[in-house]
This record gives C-alpha cells, structure tokens and sequence, in this order.
C-alpha cells in the first residue's frame, strides 16, 4: 500500500531511476479515484508493460489522439464506438519508447471548449475542488495527471488547451513551437493551430516527453527537422534573462487574485535577477477576434468528413441530404455545431475577403509583432489564464468562454512554444503562469521554467486524503 | 455564316504516377477489387494527413513544359469544400489561388489554342449504385481506390472554335500524354475527362449567349456530337429569340441530346481556402529546369524532323509520328534500311495493316533486319513485290527470315524466257475471242493474260517481263 501512495506523486525521471513498473498502480488508482474525477473516456483494460526506456511508466492520452484498436471518441457522440486503424505517430512514438497507454482522456468535443464541460459524455471534475471544471479542452489529462492516477499526459493545444487546464489543476502544461511534434493522428481542430504537448508534474518530465514525441515526420507536411534536445537547458542559470510582459495584462477580466499572484511572480523573476519590464501590446486585443474566425473555418472544413458515412455514427432517413443533416444535427454538440457554422459563414465567398482574409493579415501582423519583442527580450511572461477553475455549470455565455482564451492564443497563431507553470493558488485554487519563448527556443522555455520551478514548493491535491 | 461557336474545355487528366498524390497507395487503380488500395489518408480517416507527392510535380512541370505553360515556382494547395459520399474528407485538395502552372498554348492545325491553367488536385472514389441509375437505386456502394489519385486540371481559354476542333485537341493532347508519359490519355477508363463551355456568337446581331457547360461526354466521338448538339439546340433558341439559360448540361447517351442537370443559380459555394495541412510548394528554378530538361521531343517537333531528315510528305511523316513507339520503331528500321522513303512505304501500306500505334513495337516478329532483307530482295529483283508482301505477312506472324520462306518456298523470280512464252501461248490458244478483241482495241485485256500467267507461276515471275512477252504476242 505504501508504493500505491508513492505513485501518486512520482515523475517519470524518479521511475526512470526506480526502474520498477507502475502499471499495476495507476489502473488501480483509476479504478479508485475516477469515479469522482472523471478524467477517462476509455480505460484500456488490456494495459500492460511494454519494452522500452520508458517501461513501466503509465501515462494518459488525450481522446482526440488516434490509438489503433483502442476506441477514440473526440468526446463525440459521431465517434462514440470509432476504433481507429492506426496509431498516431506520438502514440507510436510513446509505445516505442516503451510507456503504456492507460487510457483516453475526457476533452470538450473535438477538443472545442475551455471546460471540458463541452464533452458529449460528462464533466471531468478538478482535482482541487470537485464541484469545479478542471479547464479544458485537455481536461482530462490535466486532472489525470494533478490527481496522480497517472505519471503524465498527452493533450493537444489549438488556443490554449493543454496550457489553461494545466494551470487550472496545478501542473506543467507545454505547447511546443508549431511543427515539432507530428500531427498525424492528432483528429483536426484547427490545422493551423493545433498542436501536442505533454501535461506533467513537472519541467523535467515535460523535457523528457518532448524528447520522445517530438521530431520530423514524413507524414506530417509540416513538421519540421530540427534536432532539438528538450533537457538541453533544465540544470542552466538563467538569472540575467530580460523579460517582458503586456501592459494589456492588467485590463479588463482578469479576476483580482490572478492579477495579484502575476505581480507576486513579477517580483520573484526580478528576486531571482531577470529584468522585467512592461511592453505595449495593443494587438492582443484582437487576438481573441482572429482566433475566432480562423479556428471555426478550418474547423468547419476539417469536420466535414463526419458524415456518417464511412465511419462514426449515421442516423439514417431517406434521401443523402436529409441523412447528411440528421447524422450531423443529431451526433454532433450545440458548441461543435456553432463553430462550424461561423467558419461555413466566414469561408462562404461573399465574406472570404472581409473575415477570412482580413484575419490572415491581422494573424501575421501579430507573429510579426511577437517576433520583434524577441528582439529585445528572452521571453514573455503572462498568466495563463485571466481567471482560475470556475464552477461547473456557471459560465453560460459562450463568448466569455472565449474571452478566457486571451493569454493563451497568440502563441497559437504565431507558432511559438509556451509553458504554463504552477505557481501558487488564489483562493485555494491553483494559478498558472505563462511563459513564452521565441519560435524553437523550446529547450529554453523549459530550461527557464525549470529555473524558477526549482523555488516553488510543490503541493497535490490528495495530500488531504493520503493522511 | 451568321452563328459561331465559341468553346473552352476543362481536362481532368489521370496521372500514372505510382503512388496516390497524397498518400503511399498506388495510383493505378483501374479494375481493381473495390476498397483494395486504401488507407488512413485517403479514406479521409480522423487525424490522418496529406503529404503531397513528389512525383506528382513531375508530372505536373512534364505536362506544364509540353503545353507551353509558365511554371510557377510558388504554388498552393487549398481545400474545395462539398458534401458527397464520394468524397471521404468531406473537401478536395485542389490549386485555387495558386495553380502550378498558368499562360501556356497547343498548336494546333497551325492555330494556338491557349491554356489557362494547369492545376494538381486529388481524384474522387466512385459510387456503385444498386440499379442502373442513382434514383432507382435503394442504395449504392462506395468504391474509393479512385480516392487520391493524383490528377492535372487543364483549362482553355475559349478559342475553340468548333465541336471538331474540340474533338482535335482532345486527340492531341491525348497524343501530347502519352509522349510525354504522364497518363494513359484513355477517355473511356476515365484517365481523361472533358467538360466542355459553349456559347454561341450571333454575327448579324453583334450578341453572344449566354455559356452552357456539358458534362458526361465519355469519349472523343461524344465531345463532338454533344458539341455539334448543344450548337444545334443555341443557335435555335437563339434563333427564336429566346434566352440560353446559364446551366450545366449532360450528354445523354441514350437520346443523343443534352439534358439539363442544374443551373447556375444552385451553383456550390465551395469555400475555397489554403490547405492548411500542406506548407506552400516551392520549386526552384533549378528544379523546374531539370524536369524539363526531361522533356521528350513532341509530336509537332518529330513530325517536322520526318519531314526534314527522311524526306517524307506531311501526311507520312503525321502517320509516322502517332505514337513515339511507331515513331521509334520506324527509326530504328530505316536505321537498318536506310531507306526511310521505301520504309515509310512499307509501314503505312503493309505494317499498319496489322497492328495500332499503340502497339508494343519491341515486341513484334518482325525485326528491323527483316525489312532489309526484304528490301535488298526486290531491288535485286529477286522476288516481286506482291510476293514480298505474302512474305512480309508470315515474317511478321511467325518471326522467319523473308530470305529462308522465300528459298524454302522457292518464291525466286523465275528469269525463264521459254516458260513465260509457253504459258501465253496456252492461254492464247485456249481464248481465241479474247486475243481476237485485245487485238480489236481491247488492250485492258492485256492483264487478263499476264495474270493467268502470275497465277500459274504463283507470282514467281517478274510481272514487268510477263508484260513485255504477253504484249508481244498478242500483236504478233
């Protein structure tokens, strides 16, 4: 019973030095613990230890990340009963490197949502406070991972989604640079944006899963050959870095405690030697507004092979038009079905030029802007998100949904890599903050991150319960 | 004439590269079990992605060269969103914004016939229907090996200026691909697909209609008659004074009329917008110029090369050039030869007899040599021409030296001055009214008896001898 304790809490360079498997462990504390949490979708029952560096180390993958022979739904009722044909290329990678897939993680449908609350089957709660959501879209693998029923996860990241969750449930969240990890059998989003990433306790685990799932793949178009070692920087001093961080942070909905811990942090880089100096960053209001436009049209585009078809669920009535529409409106959710139908208005050929385009130009304008305060700075910091875990069920305005999103959306649009990093609570909830780096300083992002995580103690929300 | 058609046509051509545009499948996939040559990608599985294929552009920069086009060194892929059970992702990979190739022309019959654009897009699957047509059926299956194959858009400017014209540059851009080596070119299997825009000018009134698209129209013949129909059917209703609707128009086989599919105004918003998935092409000029430097000589160029080098007339050196294969062939025999008139004779009256342009020349019985020898026998005046032309069939069915059937046959000429006279003076004997009219003035009957003779020596003979002979003794 005392190893089961231990799990909880170990990462997987402690594993690595254990040399033991845990396998055994995690299904357990699965079976223990996810009826309250909700983190998985599918439990693979059939788990077992696979050969490799990584043997032995149980981690979790995000439900929109194909996986042959194991059932992946996209928190979809179209996909309820989709067995994929093959394994994604990080799914084969983590194999390969010897990890076992514990399970499918819960996300808001087709990874669209900030909650999690969009997922077609149920709510995944946050380990902190169970009447509250755990963030989203991965939030599955965010509580899986906070709550110790697995050593890390896999999610994936379009605006924010494996960032805002990470920092709602108080763990590492990372989104690489756009094209170093393969996209082949992440199900689409946003094309453009999407990206995977790990969720884990820590920096160090977060470098070492990059190492596994990160690098050129030929079929991926646009991943690129870089070759990156993720741990590169972790042991590095990086007391004289100049950082910067938007005036435009302080502005309207940031809740107050976010607002004070970003000061807090704010003081403790400059304690710790960086110079921190506030910069104009008026483009970051439209962020939100681009984001919008270009995500729904790829989405609008990107879901259209969920016709009830080839696979996934048809309900069926006579005539292909009327069983397109029936199959679509029935299996698909009000969220899913929004963004489809903004990005069917913003591509249709009257509007092309003065939405699609126009958000094309303004996506551009704000990389180029990014890239130029990496002229002067190592990195941006920000929080992760304007406000911590909220209640399930609270918010019901779909554009404050989307307005949560604003720290984390223009490292989207501009490719470049960010972190989202524990830092303390507000009001008993966890608070993350964001730090990111130029595009492929990826080793760097870590390597800072870990700098100052070094400093901060590091708590779990089962502490409580393990007494 | 007061009415003028003016037409443009959009190509699909099938590309025989080996794989599928975007995926490892192959590309050949005609014939095949249904659903046999698929995976992830083109079956538009969740998560699967596209990676374009190399090969594919080589095809495309071939083709783009051979139709004198300006090869773009940026080109784009983009997405053509529209629902059909056909179309596993729900859009095609297609170039919209940015083709790969703009500006060319094809020359024919001296005129140029522009070409718009050439683009690289992916080929739908089929659906198989389970009666004969789509409204009767109660369900229909989907076949999607066709998914992915890659294809090469053409479009024309409108300056094609009859249903034949049509029907010629079809057949030459067919003749161009298959030089090339890009496609097939075969309209019947669908590695060639026409669609057709046709308006008419009326002269006298200064007013041209309005542009109707024909679809359907499965083979060369049908390009021209559906053509030839859809004129007809304008040019009345202009006629008429009535309105030419903007619509889409199939070819109906069974009616050999056009019918009406849709109209303009139902047309697809297909919310076209860059592939995210697929990064910007970029060729370099380098690489282009490598490619073309590939380029094989071109119907146009060989044809002319015929006429200069072998001196053949353009009408020998057209026939002669059909196929790079009988082009070759004919090379290499008067190679052997070295006589390309005597050559040119023997293929387009004897060879082409018995095999198609399309044929595999490597293959045949008859070798280059072959025709040498039998050359050499007629100039020496050994054998006859017709009896080299019974010589030349069984060479080419069963591969025998022309000089070994000759001797084993014993097909020589006979020189026999006696033998000849001998048989006319029989046939003399034996058709007194015959001799009687010839020497009445009835000289065609001169062949009567030479042919008896060539008859009863089977042909061993040399004919201008039997002549000479019969010509004298029939006035003696």
């Amino acid at each position: 019973m005392k190893k089961l304790k231990n799990f909880r809490k170990l990462t997987i360079s402690e594993i690595l030095k254990e040399k033991g498997s845990y396998i055994k462990e995690s299904l357990e504390t699965i079976k223990k613990i996810d009826k309250d949490i909700k983190a998985f979708i599918t439990i693979n029952e059939n788990a077992d230890i696979l050969p490799g560096k990584f043997s032995g180390v149980p981690i979790a993958v995000k439900d929109n990340i194909v996986t042959k022979g194991l059932r992946t739904t996209c928190a979809s009722k179209i996909l309820e009963n989709y067995i994929p044909p093959y394994d994604a290329t990080v799914v084969k990678k983590i194999k390969d490197a010897g990890f076992t897939i514990m399970g499918k993680t819960n996300l808001d449908e087709f990874a669209m949502g900030t909650g999690t609350e969009y997922s077609s089957f149920f709510v995944t709660r946050n380990p902190w406070d169970l009447t509250r959501v755990a963030g989203g879209s991965s939030g599955g693998s965010a509580a899986a991972v906070a709550s110790g029923q697995v050593v890390a996860a896999l999610g994936s990241d379009t605006g924010g989604s494996i960032r805002q969750p990470a920092a709602f449930c108080g763990v590492v969240g990372f989104k690489p640079t756009y094209g170093l990890v393969s996209r082949y059998g992440l199900v689409a989003f946003a094309s453009s944006l999407d990206q995977i990433g790990p969720i884990t306790k820590n920096v160090e685990d977060a470098a070492i899963l990059m190492n596994v799932i990160s690098g050129y793949d030929p079929n991926d178009s646009t991943t690129v050959e870089k070759n990156i070692d993720f741990t590169k920087f972790l042991d590095k001093d990086f007391s004289n870095v100049k950082i910067a961080f938007p005036k435009e942070v302080f502005g309207e909905g940031i809740d107050e405690g976010v607002a004070q811990k970003f000061q807090e942090f704010i003081s403790f880089l400059e304690k710790k030697g960086a110079k921190v100096q506030n910069i104009d960053f008026p483009e970051l209001k439209y962020a939100v507004a681009t984001y919008y436009i270009i995500a729904p049209a790829e989405v609008s585009s990107n879901l259209s092979r969920f016709d009830g078809i080839r696979y996934g669920k048809r309900s069926e009535k006579d005539g292909l038009l009327e069983t397109y529409l029936n199959t679509r409106s029935e299996n698909l959710g009000p969220e899913v079905i929004r963004r489809i139908m903004i990005g069917t208005f913003t591509l249709s050929a009257a509007y092309y030029d003065a939405y699609f385009e126009k958000a094309q130009k303004v996506r551009r304008l704000i990389t180029k802007k990014i890239e130029e305060f990496f002229d002067d700075f190592d990195f941006i910091v920000t929080p992760t998100s304007p406000i911590t875990a909220f209640k399930i069920g609270e918010i019901k305005d779909p554009l404050i949904y989307y307005l949560m999103d604003i720290f984390t959306i223009p490292a989207n649009l501009s490719g470049i890599p960010a972190i989202s990093l524990p830092f303390g609570f507000s009001e008993g909830l966890p608070v993350g903050m964001q730090i990111m780096g130029k595009r492929f300083d990826d080793a760097k992002v870590l390597g800072f991150a870990r700098f100052i995580e070094k400093d901060i103690p590091k708590v779990f929300p089962f502490e409580e319960d393990e007494k | 004439m007061r009415f003028k058609p003016v037409i443009g046509l959009e190509i699909h051509v099938q590309l025989n590269t080996n794989t599928k545009a975007f995926c490892s499948c192959p590309a050949d996939v005609f014939e095949l079990e249904p659903n046999s040559a698929i995976c992830p990608v083109c079956t538009g599985q969740p998560g699967a992605l596209p990676v374009p294929s190399k090969e594919m552009f080589e095809y495309g920069i071939l083709l783009a060269a051979a139709l004198n086009c300006k090869i773009h060194e940026y080109s784009r892929f983009d997405r053509k969103n529209y629902f059909y059970p056909d179309l596993p992702k729900g859009y095609q990979i297609t170039q919209f914004f940015h083709p790969l190739a703009t500006e060319g022309y094809m020359e024919l019959n001296g005129k140029k016939i522009k070409i718009r654009r050439i683009h690289l897009e992916e080929d739908a699957g089929k659906l198989i229907h389970s009666s004969e047509t789509i409204t009767e059926a109660k369900y229909s299956f989907v076949d999607m090996n066709r998914c992915g194959v890659p294809l090469a858009e053409i479009v024309t400017d409108p300056d094609i200026e009859s249903p034949q014209e049509a029907r010629e540059f079809l057949e030459k851009l067919r003749q161009i691909l298959r030089y090339i080596g890009v496609s097939t070119g075969d309209m019947e299997k669908g590695a060639l697909r026409c669609d057709a825009n046709i308006s008419v000018i009326d002269t006298e009134k200064g007013i041209q209609s309005n542009k109707v698209e024909v679809k359907n129209m499965n083979s060369f013949k049908f390009v021209e008659k559906a053509l030839e129909y859809e004129y007809e059917r304008i040019v009345q209703m202009m006629k008429e004074g009535k309105e030419v609707e903007k619509e889409t128009r199939g070819w109906d086989l069974s009616s050999k009329k056009t019918i009406s599919m849709r109209s303009k105004e139902e047309a697809n918003d297909y919310r076209y917008f860059p592939e995210p998935d697929i990064p910007p092409i970029i060729l370099t000029k380098e690489y282009i110029e490598d490619i073309k430097s590939k380029l094989p000589e071109l119907p146009d160029e060989k044809l002319e090369r015929f006429k200069k080098e072998y001196g053949l007339t353009d009408y020998e050196a057209k026939i002669l050039t059909t196929s790079v294969q009988l082009a070759n062939y004919f090379e290499k025999c008067v190679s052997v030869t070295k006589n390309p008139k005597e050559t040119s004779n023997w293929f387009l009256t004897e060879l082409l007899r018995f095999v198609t342009s399309e044929d595999d020349f490597e293959k045949l019985n008859i070798k280059p040599e072959h025709f040498k020898e039998l050359f050499d026998m007629i100039k020496k005046g050994e054998i006859s021409r017709n009896i080299a032309k019974n010589v030349f069939e069984e060479t080419f069915k069963t591969g025998k030296d022309p000089r070994k059937i000759v001797e084993e046959k014993g097909l020589k000429i006979v020189g026999d001055e006696s033998m000849i006279e001998e048989i006319l003076r029989k046939l003399i004997e034996q058709n007194p009214d015959k001799v009687q009219a010839y020497r009445n003035g009835k000289t065609g009957l001169l062949g009567f008896f030479v042919g008896g003779v060539m008859k009863e020596t089977k042909g061993k003979v040399d004919p201008r001898k039997v002549n000479e002979i019969a010509r004298k003794l029939l006035s003696d």
